[in-house]
């Protein structure tokens, strides 16, 4: 897919981000720009008004040809607090269900004056090729595509990390899970590369953790309390139910019995280290009930930050045209 | 009374230590028992900060970002800048604004608009190191330590040096 382009299809010739995609092959200085805007709309919420006008004018339309209400959500209410008209398509039931094609429905919404699609797919690559569809004003943000890259999700949880261990240089962060269907892994690793994090690692079972792990420079470990160990970051992935039935795991108490994220086991991280996931939970199966309502649990501030960083793309890529 | 200052690029010197004691007795003047020094970012910012200290007022300095309600959003796209900061209610307060140069008047009606999402001030005044004249909004400041007529292909901003010392910086656009 990529060699379609001959540059970076989420920036404009001037460098300036006009889609977000992926957080692979985006720069440091664009991922803190980011992260660094999505500061300044933390506190919007604290004022009397909570709304900024940035968007005013725009419309926003959520395409999710694959059910999310919490992302969603979440993009609607940045999209709303920047002040832009947001449209929830019901794709399910639309058109797509009578037999349009995915460009044709982009068209006739474009039609309709969109400057901002945000787009979930189950398969990967529908936002590319989208971004690479729409004409110049438009903005394409991936709200998660297949198994490849959940770049909002990646951006909250570097905005997460930063707001609690302010610099990356000297961290160690530990991916816990299902990572061979997680685009959140992937759009985590790339950004804490680029971020300069000190050691990543990625901890699951042989059967959920893609072989060439290792070439994304990350440690591979196969044991979760090695895995863990002085870890300053733990990120746990949600086990899909849907993995079971596929012969890759004997059953949902079996993993937690090996990959379960406990009380006991978080000891042997760092003391001070904080425990994220992206949400939905499975409590009993990836992580205890105790650790996720526990202190160390920051997995509610990623909820809260996931809106100002999502006000912070969708900004930034409005401001800018192709 | 404000100092005028005659000139143009090449022989404009702008000593921005003398109008900052200007600027000083200026805003002393206009200061009433419950007046809320506010500065715009970074400029702004830095001036109130100094203010702060010489007036010997309690709290920390107010800051007030524009970047949320900008006109030039749709051109010049979304910048990383300082944020607002107001550890005082808004609804009701004597408010003095500072910026270090006043020019079209865009930047003082997108910091009023952020002002006003925290809340309905009781009165809003503004106080500028330089006026430099060009207004495009109906803007116009209490007290300008210095009032200049620059041409609009010259830009003036203040610096701050390492010791905390201030300085124009004026650059043909």
């Amino acid at each position: 897919m990529n060699v379609l382009y001959k540059r970076n299809p989420q920036l404009n010739k001037n460098g300036e981000l006009i889609h977000l995609l992926t957080t692979e092959g985006l720069s440091k200085g664009i991922l803190t720009h980011i992260l660094d805007t999505a500061s300044n709309f933390v506190n919007v919420n604290d004022r009397e008004v909570k709304k900024v006008p940035l968007l005013r004018g725009k419309s926003v339309f959520n395409l999710f040809f694959e059910n999310s209400t919490r992302t969603r959500t979440t993009f609607e209410i940045a999209a709303k607090r920047l002040s832009a008209d947001v449209f929830n398509l019901d794709i399910a039931r639309s058109s797509t269900a009578k037999g349009e094609t995915l460009l044709d429905t982009i068209d006739n919404l474009s039609a309709m004056a969109a400057d901002i699609f945000v787009v979930r797919h189950s398969e990967s690559g529908a936002p590319y090729l989208i971004a690479q569809h729409v004409a110049p004003h438009v903005h394409v943000v991936n709200a998660g595509d297949g198994r490849h890259a959940h770049p909002t999700q990646g951006l909250l949880d570097m905005y997460t990390i930063r707001h609690y261990k302010k610099d990356f240089s000297n961290l160690r962060v530990a991916i816990v899970g299902d990572v061979l269907h997680s685009r959140v892994a992937r759009s985590d690793i790339h950004a804490l590369t680029t971020l300069g994090a000190a050691e990543v690692r990625v901890v699951g079972p042989r059967t959920l953790v893609p072989s060439d792990m290792a070439q994304m420079g990350v440690r591979v470990f196969h044991n979760l309390e090695e895995g863990i160990k002085d870890c300053d970051v733990i990120i746990t992935l949600r086990l899909q139910n849907e993995r079971m039935s596929g012969a890759l795991l004997p059953s949902s108490q079996e993993y937690f019995k090996s990959f379960g994220l406990t009380e006991k086991r978080l000891e042997l991280a760092k003391p001070d280290a904080i425990v994220m996931h992206p949400g939905p939970i499975n409590r009993g199966v990836e992580i205890d009930s105790a650790v996720v309502d526990g202190p160390q649990a920051v997995i509610l501030s990623q909820v809260t930050f996931g809106i100002a960083v999502r006000m912070a793309v969708m900004s930034i890529v409005a401001g800018n045209e192709a | 009374m404000s100092v005028s200052v005659a000139g143009t690029a090449g022989s404009l010197v702008l000593d921005a230590e003398a109008l900052y004691r200007e600027l000083l007795r200026g805003v002393r003047s206009l200061m009433g028992a419950n007046t809320q020094l506010v500065g715009v970012a970074s400029g702004g910012a830095w001036l109130v900060e100094r203010l702060h200290k010489d007036l010997g007022l309690p709290g920390t300095p107010g800051v007030l970002s524009s970047a949320l309600h900008r006109d030039d959003f749709a051109q010049r796209g979304m910048a990383s800048s300082a944020q607002t900061q107001l550890d005082f209610d808004v609804n009701g307060a004597d408010i003095l604004v500072l910026d270090d140069v006043l020019y079209t008047g865009r930047t003082v009606r997108a910091v009023l608009n952020e002002l006003y999402d925290y809340g309905r001030p009781g009165c809003v005044r503004l106080a500028v190191l330089v006026d430099r004249g060009g207004r495009e909004l109906p803007v116009a400041a209490e007290f300008a330590a210095a009032r200049v007529a620059l041409p609009a292909s010259q830009s003036l901003a203040l610096a701050r040096t390492e010791d905390g010392t201030f300085q124009f910086e004026v650059k043909e656009a």
